[in-house]
């Protein structure tokens, strides 16, 4: 888990993941500065403009800034984001800990739960709970999360699996520490790392499952400005004004793009074993 | 190998069980009376009391299990609450539509994760590794529907080469009239194929590129590699032979957890292209709230891909016997 900075630093997908992911959120976090624009501010006289310095990104239909409608669309996509994957980590990883820690019937019935979920398409699932229980932030973070948290749940299983027979532990057990403590204290410290790394990937399936339920129109109901939805009214004026769909789509890609390098980036930098790979291969070119 | 497959079979019982548990919970989470949300506000008190009936509304829950188990066991899913139609015949009717183009995209895939996979893994460090790569790391981040709206724009609307919407002929009668003479209608369902089953290929051909690319490279370090190449054998020989062989074990089982999300990506592709499968059955239940055909679909997508799982655990199996016998 213990990491030095400057080498980190030497990893491009971290590096630049990083920056994709703090320019998205701190764009988030400063919309009504960093927007140039009202999100609902028409101007019927800049109808369908294409991208200038007065709108950087064109307008649509009612001549509303593109720029503005996809910077605070951020705030909602992160936020579903950020939601979803607090509680899925949060269940998969106590899933995983109890399963891996105290193994025997506990693992197979809490593993056999997992793979019911695991079984679902996640795109069905979610749109069959967000039919069920209409639209809303919590709503459709709950419809990612049911599906998410089994991921966590396999992997921190298996990290367990393989810490929990660790001299630490063993140590901590004979000492008569409870098996709570030891989960958390000696346990759960140790698989950080792999949690982190499937955080970060996890914020951006959360954003395109997200856009997926917008741009289908069971997502935040208009006129919240979401991605997906933004993309899909796009869609409507594709021949005249195909840069709405394609902007919108694109700053998709890259947000989830930023979020995937930093996970991947994390990855190598967290896993030993990928270090001694990357080293390896070093070695090899050399 | 038998008792490897009974052992597997018996697994799929308990986890059928608990799917269709999940499935029957989708009317539990409906807030209030199920009756009178899913038919709105402008329903009669008849109405509601009628739908409250058929869903069996006024029995506890699990006796309303109970029978939604019974009545599965014997192939009936219930009624629509639309089209007033048993939901097995109307899911019959669309799902091979689905599973058509879930195949040929895993196909496509397949196809293009393991040239790209093997490429960027035997030239490792050059540029075609780096833009395969950058390749993959796009096609991972890149929603769906975006990709396939770009193609719809770019091959049917500016080149005006591929049909934008629309399903041909079902592929094996098209292959069948191909045969007897007429490779039109093989021609026709073959481009309005194209574009639906590339969007919805794009993502799983770039995390199995990935896959293979990470697996070749350790295998291409193997022991048994050098000595194959140490023999004199020619690169491509070594490659496809011994590298590729071994390298494709883990990517198998990849390929199959892929089609499960090809067929939740069906649900949003099929929207776009309005490919009239399963998945736009999907948004207008969905969009309908006709619960009984969405538990339903959600049930049929469940098992679908555990069969397929359980199919690609078996082949597993079999060209790997230290997973039938450990």
């Amino acid at each position: 888990m213990s990491m030095r900075l400057p080498k980190a630093l030497q990893n491009t997908s971290l590096v630049v993941g990083l920056a994709i992911s703090l320019a998205i959120i701190l764009c988030a976090i400063f919309a009504p500065y960093v927007a140039t624009h009202g999100v609902e501010q028409m101007d019927m006289r800049n109808r369908f403009a294409t991208p200038s310095l007065e709108h950087w990104l064109g307008t649509d239909n009612f001549g509303r800034d593109l720029w503005s409608r996809l910077v605070f669309g951020a705030r909602i996509s992160l936020t579903i984001a950020i939601i979803s994957v607090v509680c899925s980590a949060l269940i998969g990883t106590v899933v995983g800990l109890v399963a891996g820690y105290f193994g025997g019937w506990v693992d197979q019935l809490l593993m056999r739960i997992t793979d019911i979920f695991l079984g679902f398409p996640a795109i069905v699932l979610a749109l069959a709970i967000v039919a069920v229980l209409g639209p809303g932030v919590l709503n459709v973070s709950f419809a990612i999360i049911v599906v998410a948290w089994t991921e966590y749940a396999r992997v921190v299983r298996s990290t367990t699996l393989v810490l929990r027979e660790q001299n630490y532990v063993q140590a901590a057990r004979a000492l008569g520490a409870s098996p709570a403590r030891i989960i958390f204290k000696e346990v759960l410290p140790n698989a950080l790392g792999p949690i982190i790394v499937l955080a970060s990937l996890g914020l951006g399936t959360a954003i395109i499952s997200e856009s997926a339920l917008s741009f289908l129109g069971f997502g935040l109901p208009p006129p919240t400005p979401t991605w997906g939805w933004t993309l899909a009214y796009g869609t409507k004026f594709m021949r005249d004004a195909p840069w709405l769909s394609i902007i919108s789509g694109a700053t998709i890609m890259v947000t989830v793009l930023g979020f995937n390098l930093l996970g991947d980036g994390l990855r190598d930098v967290l896993d030993p074993r990928q270090l001694s790979r990357g080293g390896a291969k070093a070695a090899k070119a050399k | 190998m038998v008792a490897y497959i009974v052992r597997r079979l018996l697994l799929l019982i308990p986890m059928a069980i608990g799917m269709v548990v999940v499935t029957f919970g989708l009317l539990l989470l409906i807030p209030g009376d199920p009756a009178s949300v899913l038919l709105g506000q402008d329903a009669t008190p008849e109405a509601i009391a009628n739908l409250r009936n058929a869903l069996g509304l006024n029995d506890p829950w699990y006796i309303r299990l109970w029978d939604y188990f019974a009545a599965l066991l014997q192939g009936d899913m219930g009624r629509s609450i639309f089209q007033n139609q048993p939901v097995a015949e109307i899911i019959y009717g669309r799902i091979g539509a689905t599973i058509e183009l879930a195949v040929v995209a895993l196909l496509l895939a397949t196809i293009i994760g393991l040239t790209l996979g093997v490429v960027a893994a035997i030239r490792q460090g050059s540029w075609v590794d780096t833009l395969t790569m950058l390749f993959a790391q796009l096609g991972v981040s890149m929603p769906v529907y975006w990709l396939g709206l770009l193609l719809m724009l770019l091959f049917a609307v500016q080149l005006g080469w591929l049909p934008a919407i629309g399903r041909g002929v079902p592929l094996h009668e098209a292959v069948l009239a191909a045969l007897t003479g007429r490779p039109q209608i093989l021609w026709d369902s073959l481009t309005h194929m194209a574009l639906p089953a590339l969007a919805l290929a794009a993502n799983s051909a770039a995390i199995i590129s990935r896959l293979v690319r990470a697996s070749m490279l350790e295998v291409l370090r193997e022991d048994f590699v050098r000595t194959a190449y140490a023999k004199g054998l020619r690169r491509g020989r070594v490659v496809v032979r011994h590298a590729l062989r071994n390298a494709l074990l883990p990517v198998l089982s990849v390929i199959g957890l892929r089609f499960g999300a090809l067929l939740g990506g069906a649900v949003i592709t099929e929207s776009i292209f309005a490919w009239p499968g399963l998945g736009q059955l999907t948004i207008a239940a969905i969009s309908q709230r006709d619960l009984p055909l969405i538990q339903g679909i959600v049930l049929t997508f469940a098992i679908v891909f555990a069969l397929v799982n359980l199919v690609v655990d078996l082949l597993y199996a079999a060209v790997d016997p230290r997973i039938r016998l450990g």
